[in-house]
């Protein structure tokens, strides 16, 4: 037994100097880790990481973005109806104004055809008022003569004209009516 | 407790306290190994260690493969654990000491190299292996080597030639008189000391802790005759509270190794003062 431990102790080498198939299986399974670990699981998992954060931070950034763009519709659409407003508001005022310049003129051209209907009138009536006024005059000579006539007993019809008594009559009527209005 | 076939160890004998029988304690030969394949006197050979080193490699390997392999953006809880490990490495440390823009290039490095050392101390507990690979020297050296190699072709990339040197040697004009012999002493803690502490951090560590385990198994095997029969209780309570301690100490080494390598890139990275 203590013979055996002897001899390991004289065969023990130095702790600190390391044999060389010892320096080439440990470089060995280090470079196995390494080459296994560096090329192909790290960059691996590295993408996935990579995705994992883009699905999280990716979630995020396109809710965002997408109240961006809802924020920027609704400015345009804000905008817009504006625009729609405000022409709106113009075409009113426009349409007032052409109304308000039509109705003008339709009064101006109703005032003037009433104007002229009036006068129109007025030179009707004046010309009736004439015809009728002779027609009258005629009338009342021949009724007055008939009944004169009738009252006296004999036509005077025919020396009433000539004498011309009946007009003068009734000029005279005429003027009394004239001076009593 | 180093499961070599050819070695006689203490629970596979008679050998009892109070039975004119030494204590077998373990030492530097609890640390070798007869070639499983080879010859040992040859420089061709293949022993325990070596067989841990590269069962651990794919161990690791297929874990992050059958992890990492078909990542799915909603994860399964083999992929989150996996996720957890490599958020941890990349953003507890890579990021914090590095900073996110620089530090990225280097993430996969440092990952590698925490979870093959956490995978080759974590060997030291488990059933039938038992015994920690960084607790050979080579080990260690060879991953400090790689990340001497990063940092220090990082430094004269980065500052140039005059700019490494400041860096090295930690020029500082306002010393005065004894700048030359601090630069001498920066330059030997740099470029001399750094590499072999990063290794034999982790080597020591592991290698104690070994021994620490080794130590109490034996003990409860060895005292269990007699009156010895109460120590070797509390012998195996230890050997119990030191393979939980070591799993502690497993993690916290490699932690600290990874941290360390990023703190020695960082320093490559940033100019001197």
């Amino acid at each position: 037994m203590s013979q055996l431990l002897n001899l390991a102790a004289e065969e023990a080498q130095n702790p600190l100097l390391p044999p060389v198939p010892e320096i080439v299986v440990g470089l060995l399974a280090f470079v196995i880790v390494f080459g296994f670990l560096a090329k192909k699981l790290l960059p691996n998992i590295n993408k996935v990481l990579e995705e994992r954060r883009e699905a999280i931070e990716g979630g995020i950034e396109k809710a965002e973005a997408a109240q961006t763009e809802a924020q920027s519709v609704l400015e345009q659409y804000k905008a817009q109806l504006a625009e729609a407003r405000h022409e709106a508001a113009r075409l009113r005022q426009e349409a007032q104004e052409q109304g308000a310049a039509l109705i003008a003129e339709m009064r101006a051209e109703g005032q003037r055809q009433r104007e002229e209907i009036i006068a129109a009138g007025h030179t009707q009536v004046e010309a009736d008022r004439k015809a009728a006024s002779a027609a009258l005059r005629q009338d009342i000579g021949r009724l007055a003569t008939d009944l004169a006539g009738k009252l006296v007993g004999e036509s005077l019809e025919d020396h009433a004209r000539q004498s011309r008594v009946i007009d003068r009559f009734l000029d005279e009527l005429e003027e009394k009516a004239e001076a009593a209005r | 407790m180093s499961a070599d076939p050819t070695r006689v160890l203490a629970f596979e004998t008679d050998c009892h306290i109070f039975a004119d029988c030494g204590f077998p304690s373990p030492g530097l030969h609890s640390f070798l190994f007869e070639p499983l394949w080879g010859d040992g006197d040859s420089n061709i050979y293949f022993n325990k260690p070596m067989l841990l080193a590269l069962l651990g490699s794919i161990i690791v390997v297929g874990f992050f493969w059958a992890a990492f392999g078909r990542p799915k953006v909603v994860p399964g809880k083999l992929q989150m654990v996996a996720e957890a490990g490599y958020d941890f490495i990349r953003r507890g440390i890579v990021y914090e000491t590095m900073g996110k823009r620089e530090g990225e290039k280097y993430v996969p490095l440092v990952v590698a190299l925490f979870f093959f050392v956490w995978m080759m101390n974590i060997w030291s507990i488990v059933p039938v292996a038992q015994f920690p690979v960084t607790s050979i020297i080579a080990y260690p050296m060879v991953l400090a080597l790689i990340v001497y190699v990063v940092w220090v072709s990082l430094t004269f990339k980065r500052q140039g030639f005059v700019g490494a040197f400041k860096n090295f040697t930690g020029y500082d004009k306002s010393l005065g008189g004894a700048l030359p012999v601090v630069m001498l002493i920066e330059a030997f803690s740099n470029l001399l000391v750094r590499p072999f502490t990063h290794a034999v951090r982790l080597f020591a560590n592991m290698f104690a802790g070994h021994i620490l385990l080794v130590l109490f198994t034996i003990a409860s095997w060895y005292l269990l005759n007699g009156i010895g029969i109460a120590y070797a209780g509390v012998s195996f309570i230890m050997a119990i509270v030191m393979t939980a301690f070591e799993l502690f100490i497993q993690a916290l080494q490699a932690y600290v190794f990874v941290l360390l390598t990023c703190t020695y890139i960082q320093g490559a990275l940033s100019e001197q003062h």
